[in-house]
């Protein structure tokens, strides 16, 4: 099963590798991970996703918790929760293509942040899904690049994961 | 009259900080290596006289002679090498200290700041290195943080499940002429770390009753009890209830190997009788133990009927190859206190019956293999070496180990009475560690009786440090049992490979003796049986010299009993012809 793992992180020089290093040792596997510092720039918040049975991923969070730099985290697929990807797209498209796209576009509720009169290079946010839907949507075009931010999440209501 | 308050204010190099620092924490001696990067930390040492630095030949037995202390005393042993290959040198022994959680402090020289990554003379990005081996690391970004930052490593090192921590230390961090401000930090706190403090009370009360319930009860205890200093509560927990009580091989000594309700070590080269008494067991009480794969074989035939109580200080342990029904997370201590206090509480058992018969079965297995050997061989078998040894030291020596089958001989056949008193590298299986981890428990406990028990094959591992010892006047005793082949890998050939015996022989050892008056080191052979218990009395008594016992042992002899692959605790070898 996929699960969103977020972590409050300490904001030191290593630790970003402490967790990386993490996963290949023990042999964990990432699907995507992303992190920046929070609005205390003393500490960085990463957001991963893995793949793994109940038993690996208890393994995952009870392994994180244990490297110091690690403050706290939480497996935000075991509540109720919002997850965002941001993906950016850049598409070889002219004549009528350029049309298709637009509507395309509109349709995935994306932006249009970018354009030459040959390339559009378009902004789309959502679930990771739903991204996926969109490059399928994408099908006949010319796709020049796909930059993908990875999952972020935040879990609903009350529940925060701060200090 | 006005006073005025005079503030003494200390102002110390970074070099001079990690002398004083070391000081202050109650560091007496401390293992290294000098070299460039860490030359300015070595000439402070040089203006000081509190803190000893015993230089070794190589960077790794400064580790293993800081382990050895270590696990003699479970306080945290300290290194100290320069930047490159002083740094990488330590790796085997750091690794071999994260395995077996042992509480290490190693500080590291590195090149100057503004140099790092510019791929300096002698640099290596030790942090990165040695990150997966590691409980924390630290790099020092300006000199006035080193006295926080090195307690914060001793308390990281020496707290929760203890480990090796690296302090990575820039060379311009200790220029002599750049001070500032010491005071030594009485107390750390770390927001992303706090080792627990306590175990779950409504767990601990649910382990007590299926402990008082159980019928075929096993205790399984580990490394964890004697690091986590309740070997006395866990003989009186076990004592009260009158259960059987297995050690892992880390965790021998922390209950009374002498004792009878004591079955001997389990897993994979276990007492027939402990690895019986697992299979069959409706209940297992694990403490400080973590289910590694030499001692469950195959996971999913592991205990089939057990219960399982698993009592760590580290929530990673718990569930990570054994599912665990009751886990307690908390220090051995404080859940082994509430589990008496509970029991002392508890009305009058219903299961003394179910207990005897449980005992009665447990003896009658011991009848079975019970520690035997061939005795009317003409050669001496290394288990009657260790017997002797045994007998020559009255049980009470500190024994470091090497690696391999003379290891695994003095583990069954070396009765430990006490905790902390047998050194042996358990996870990593580190040859070369028995004779730097004996020099460091001699070094500390100079009345004691040391013997590193070893074999050809490990002792030249690290041999280089018989000049060490030379130079520090530390008479350890070296048993070597030598059989002429690596011994362990042999008889995996024997059992695996049809007995090819590829790169086992060692066809060239040294003479011996000649090496032993090379180091002004006294040498004992023993060749024959007879004079076995004779010249092991005769080496031990020589006290204050270093004795190198060279003891011919039968080559052909395995370690049993041993584990059949991929079985259940139960399937074992027994010796070369029988098995379960």
């Amino acid at each position: 099963m996929r699960h969103i793992i977020s972590v409050l992180m300490e904001n030191e020089p290593g630790a970003l590798s402490r967790v990386v290093g993490l996963f290949s040792q023990r042999n964990f596997n990432i699907e995507t991970l992303n992190v920046a510092p929070t609005d205390d720039p003393t500490l960085s918040r990463l957001t991963l996703t893995t793949f793994g049975s109940d038993q690996v991923v208890e393994q995952i969070t009870k392994q994180l918790n244990k490297l110091i730099d690690v403050v706290k985290l939480v497996d935000l697929t075991e509540g109720q929760h919002i997850e965002r990807e941001l993906m950016l797209v850049k598409v070889r498209a002219s004549g009528a293509q350029r049309a298709e796209v637009k509507r395309t576009v509109d349709i995935f509720r994306g932006n249009i942040i970018d354009m030459t009169p040959s390339i559009y290079t378009m902004q789309i946010v959502g679930e990771s899904d739903k991204l996926d839907g969109f490059l399928q949507a994408l099908g006949g075009m010319h796709i020049l690049e796909v930059v993908r931010t990875g999952v972020s999440g935040i879990a609903r209501g009350e529940k925060t994961l701060s200090l | 009259m006005n006073t005025i308050e005079v503030y003494k204010v200390e102002l110390l190099s970074g070099g001079e900080m990690i002398a004083r620092f070391l000081k202050d924490e109650g560091v007496e001696y401390i293992y290294g290596y000098p070299g460039g990067a860490a030359l300015h930390i070595y000439d402070a040492l040089h203006r000081q006289s509190d803190v000893k630095h015993v230089l070794v030949r190589h960077e790794q037995a400064a580790t293993h002679m800081a382990d050895g202390y270590a696990r003699a005393t479970g306080k945290p042993g300290v290194v100290l090498v320069t930047s490159g290959p002083g740094a990488t040198n330590t790796v085997t022994g750091i690794a071999t200290a994260f395995m077996d959680s042992i509480p290490m402090v190693v500080i590291c020289g590195q090149v100057m700041s503004y140099l790092i990554g510019e791929d300096a003379f002698q640099e290596t990005d030790m942090i990165g290195v040695s990150r997966p081996i590691v409980k924390h690391s630290f790099s020092v970004k300006h000199p006035s943080e080193i006295p926080m930052i090195l307690k914060k490593a001793f308390y990281i090192a020496s707290s929760g499940r203890p480990g090796p921590v690296v302090v990575d230390i820039p060379k311009d961090m200790t220029m002599p002429n750049e001070k500032f401000e010491y005071s030594y930090p009485e107390s750390v706190s770390l927001r992303s770390y706090t080792p627990p403090a306590k175990g779950h009370s409504g767990q601990i009360k649910k382990a007590v009753d299926l402990l008082l319930a159980a019928k075929r009860p096993m205790i399984y205890a580990g490394g964890g009890v004697i690091m986590g200093g309740g070997s006395e509560l866990l003989t009186k927990l076990a004592q009260q209830l009158e259960y059987p009580v297995t050690n892992t091989l880390m965790g021998l000594g922390g209950y009374p190997g002498t004792d009878k309700q004591f079955v001997g070590m389990l897993g994979m080269h276990g007492s027939y009788e402990a690895n019986q008494a697992m299979h069959h067991s409706d209940l297992i009480l694990a403490i400080g133990a973590r289910f590694d794969d030499r001692v469950t074989n195959d996971p999913d035939k592991f205990c089939p009927s057990a219960k399982i109580i698993h009592v760590d200080i580290d929530p990673a342990s718990i569930s990570k190859t054994i599912r665990a029904d009751v886990p307690i997370v908390g220090p051995v201590i404080q859940v082994l206190e509430e589990m008496l206090s509970l029991i002392d509480d508890a009305p009058a058992r219903s299961n003394k019956e179910a207990i005897n018969s449980w005992w009665k079965q447990i003896n009658e297995w011991r009848q079975v293999h019970g520690g035997r050997y061939d005795t009317t061989s003409e050669k001496i078998k290394p288990q009657a070496a260790v017997e002797a040894c045994w007998r020559a030291t009255n049980g009470d020596a500190f024994v470091a180990s090497d690696v391999g089958q003379h290891q695994m001989f003095t583990a069954q056949y070396y009765k430990f009475a006490k905790p902390y008193r047998w050194i042996n590298s358990g996870g990593l299986g580190t040859m070369g560690f028995g004779l730097p981890a004996a020099m460091g428990v001699k070094m500390n406990f100079p009345e004691e009786t040391v013997v590193c028990v070893t074999g050809e094959g490990s002792i030249q591992m690290n041999i280089q440090e018989l000049s060490t010892c030379l130079q520090y006047g530390l008479p350890v005793k070296i048993l070597c049992l030598n059989n002429g082949y690596l011994g362990m890998v042999r008889q995996w050939q024997d059992m695996n490979y049809e007995g090819r015996h590829s790169n086992s022989y060692l066809d060239s050892l040294p003479e011996f003796k000649t090496l032993m008056d090379a180091y002004r080191h006294k040498y004992v052979e023993i060749r024959t049986k007879d004079e076995l218990d004779a010249k092991m009395e005769e080496a031990f008594a020589m006290k204050d010299q270093l004795v190198f016992i060279n003891c011919y042992v039968d080559p052909e002899e395995h370690v049993y009993p041993m584990q059949v692959p991929r079985g259940s605790m139960r399937d074992m070898f027994l010796s070369k012809t029988e098995r379960t």
